[in-house]
């Protein structure tokens, strides 16, 4: 493949153009009716580019882009199953694609109808009563979450309760949600099997807990057994469960948040229900609460009245609009239909499937790689880098060399309960032979660091840019095309 | 392996404390600089703020993850290395001599409850 990596602004030439207009008859006259002090004084700095050299520079650089439509992308906690292309065709049908959000609600029944069925099924699915589709991503819905959490103490006057428990393994918006939602956080300690310390946890409990974040699976991919219990502790000290959905994967159809004693949750529709994610997206972030919290979800709420007819409600005692209109309408519409394509049975064998992928992968790699956690793992699981310590390979070393294989890396040094981890999450939707061909190539890594570690410690070697220097990146980005050039 | 210096006392926390008079310089270990990776920027605390000995009193952030920074010792900050904020990467250089913060004790007894150099190389080991 040749190689490709200009910017557009590079293939700029003075007076180069892909249209031509006719003369402008009204010349002068709109620009007489813009104040002076808000017109541009030079013309915009726009790339002056053919229709070609446009459909060329973006088709080359699309082809540079690793996603799940291209190869094996076992992410951790980012369950990047494969989006089926069914969810797009139906998003994408003029008749949703064109609705605009100011519409009357008569004119647009069958948009509020699915909007409804998936506030409905959502809270089927969580064992939850009621759900707000309007948060736009996964941290959107835990600010959202924590904000319920936050309003129904307040409502009750119980103003006292501004702390949030979050377990030291917990996904790192947790803590950042809570300090957003403008409460503080306590750290729970995990036991070294990863799960929350029951006894860590019971000295924390008083009445300035607002509440614990957890997700069951937890980061390491172990199910939480003894939530049963916790749900209790945390309810008995009048504190609430907020259930981190990003794991949610394994229990679809299986176990339902709201029968572990969950109070308040979100749903990640990228993750879970196979919307687009990250750079595909954009996201989704629902959240669903039990039954006595329903009013405090964020407006504006889709509802159906006697009449079987759809509107638009706004309640009084809401936390208020997290979001500008409705959320998301199109990824909810792909996440409806992976719902109805599965549909009551099949939604069941995602969890198993995902589970066993993971376990699969995780057994035929634990000779080379360091299982810090025995068991069986539900849709994810975590190594601690490569078993073999002496050779000073790294995980972000085999990380990088899984790239020159064609594979995308797994998720790398989270959770922070290991100095090397490596978190592995297959999802379902991966056949035998990918999961062979990945087990092979992370083998072989293996075989190479041990032989060779210069090797793996160089790579990448085949991708488009070699290893990048993280810490300039962090520190001192270049983002614009001008600053580019002043620096050379 | 990770450098562990002997006239130095040790939080299990991974903070490194040298104190000299009623004044404490803190900085963190060589075994956290190693666990970090590359430290693209620290978060230290202003001059006159009052630190507690377990308490958070500021952050490290590297291209893995951004961990806080636990005060070994209680008192008020007198003198911040300024040197860090231009070039965080001082403490993976040289972690012991790349101090963070120096701190007028208000109970000196405190340092004294600390891991000395045998029992923190040992804690590094586990």
């Amino acid at each position: 493949m040749k190689y490709y990596d200009k910017l557009i602004f590079e293939l700029s030439h003075s007076g180069r153009k892909g249209y031509e207009l006719p003369a402008n008859k009204i010349a002068g006259h709109a620009l007489e009716s813009i104040p002076e002090s808000l017109r541009r004084s030079v013309p915009a700095e726009l790339p002056e580019v053919s229709e070609p050299d446009v459909v060329r520079h973006y088709t080359n650089l699309s082809s540079k882009n690793f996603g799940v439509d291209t190869g094996f992308y076992p992410l951790g906690s980012c369950t990047m199953k494969y989006n089926p292309k069914i969810n797009e065709e139906i998003a994408q049908l003029p008749a949703f694609a064109s609705l605009h959000p100011l519409q009357d609600s008569d004119t647009v029944q069958g948009a509020l109808e699915v909007y409804y069925n998936l506030q409905q099924a959502l809270a089927s699915i969580a064992g939850l009563s009621e759900f707000t589709l309007n948060p736009y991503a996964g941290a959107h819905g835990e600010l959202t979450g924590l904000l319920v959490m936050r309003t129904y103490h307040e409502k009750r006057g119980d103003t006292k309760r501004r702390k949030v428990i979050v377990p030291d393994s917990a996904h790192g918006t947790n803590p950042a949600s809570a300090m957003v939602a403008g409460l503080d956080v306590v750290e729970v300690k995990s036991k070294p099997n990863g799960s929350i310390d029951v006894e860590d946890l019971k000295p924390l409990l008083n009445d300035e807990i607002a509440g614990i974040m957890m997700t069951n699976p937890n980061t390491l991919g172990m199910f939480e057994t003894e939530i049963m219990e916790i749900a209790d502790l945390v309810h008995k000290a009048g504190g609430l469960l907020y259930y981190d959905g990003a794991n949610l994967n394994p229990l679809l159809g299986r176990v339902r948040p709201g029968d572990m004693g969950f109070d308040i949750m979100h749903i990640n529709l990228h993750k879970t229900f196979s919307t687009p994610h990250g750079g595909g997206g954009p996201g989704s972030g629902p959240v669903g609460v039990r039954k006595g919290l329903e009013e405090y979800l964020p407006n504006p709420h889709v509802r159906k009245d006697a009449d079987g007819r759809f509107y638009v409600d706004f309640g009084k005692d809401s936390l208020g609009s997290v979001s500008t209109f409705l959320g998301n309408f199109g990824v909810m519409l792909k996440a409806y239909a992976y719902i109805l394509t599965l549909g009551k049975e099949n939604i069941r064998n995602v969890g198993p499937m995902a589970t066993l992928n993971a376990n699969y992968i995780k057994e035929s790699l634990k000779d080379d790689y360091l299982l810090p956690i025995e068991g069986v793992c539900k849709h994810e699981f975590v190594f601690d880098g490569l078993k073999d310590k002496s050779t000073g390979v790294t995980t972000l070393n085999v990380a990088k060399r899984l790239l020159d294989y064609g594979f995308h890396a797994p998720t790398i040094y989270f959770p922070l309960l290991f100095h090397e981890s490596m978190m592995i999450e297959p999802t379902e939707t991966e056949s035998l032979e990918t999961l062979d061909e990945f087990i092979d190539v992370m083998h072989k890594v293996a075989r190479e660091a041990a032989e060779n570690p210069d090797l793996v410690k160089e790579a990448p070697v085949t991708t488009l840019v070699r290893k990048l220097d993280e810490t300039t990146a962090a520190k001192h980005p270049v983002l614009t095309y001008k600053a580019m050039l002043a620096n050379d | 392996m990770s450098k562990v210096l002997d006239n130095l006392r040790y939080a299990d926390s991974h903070e490194w404390v040298l104190v000299e008079g009623d004044i404490a310089t803190v900085g963190i270990t060589d075994y956290a600089q190693h666990a970090l990776g590359n430290i693209v920027y620290v978060d230290m605390p202003e001059i006159g703020d009052e630190v507690v000995a377990g308490e958070e009193f500021g952050a490290v952030e590297s291209v893995k993850a951004a961990s806080d920074l636990i005060s070994p010792v209680s008192g008020e900050v007198v003198e911040i290395n300024e040197a860090l904020e231009d070039a965080p990467e001082l403490i993976n250089e040289d972690a012991f001599a790349n101090w963070i913060m120096k701190v007028k004790l208000s109970d000196a007894a405190e340092a004294d409850a600390l891991l000395d150099a045998a029992a923190y190389a040992k804690l590094c080991e586990e």
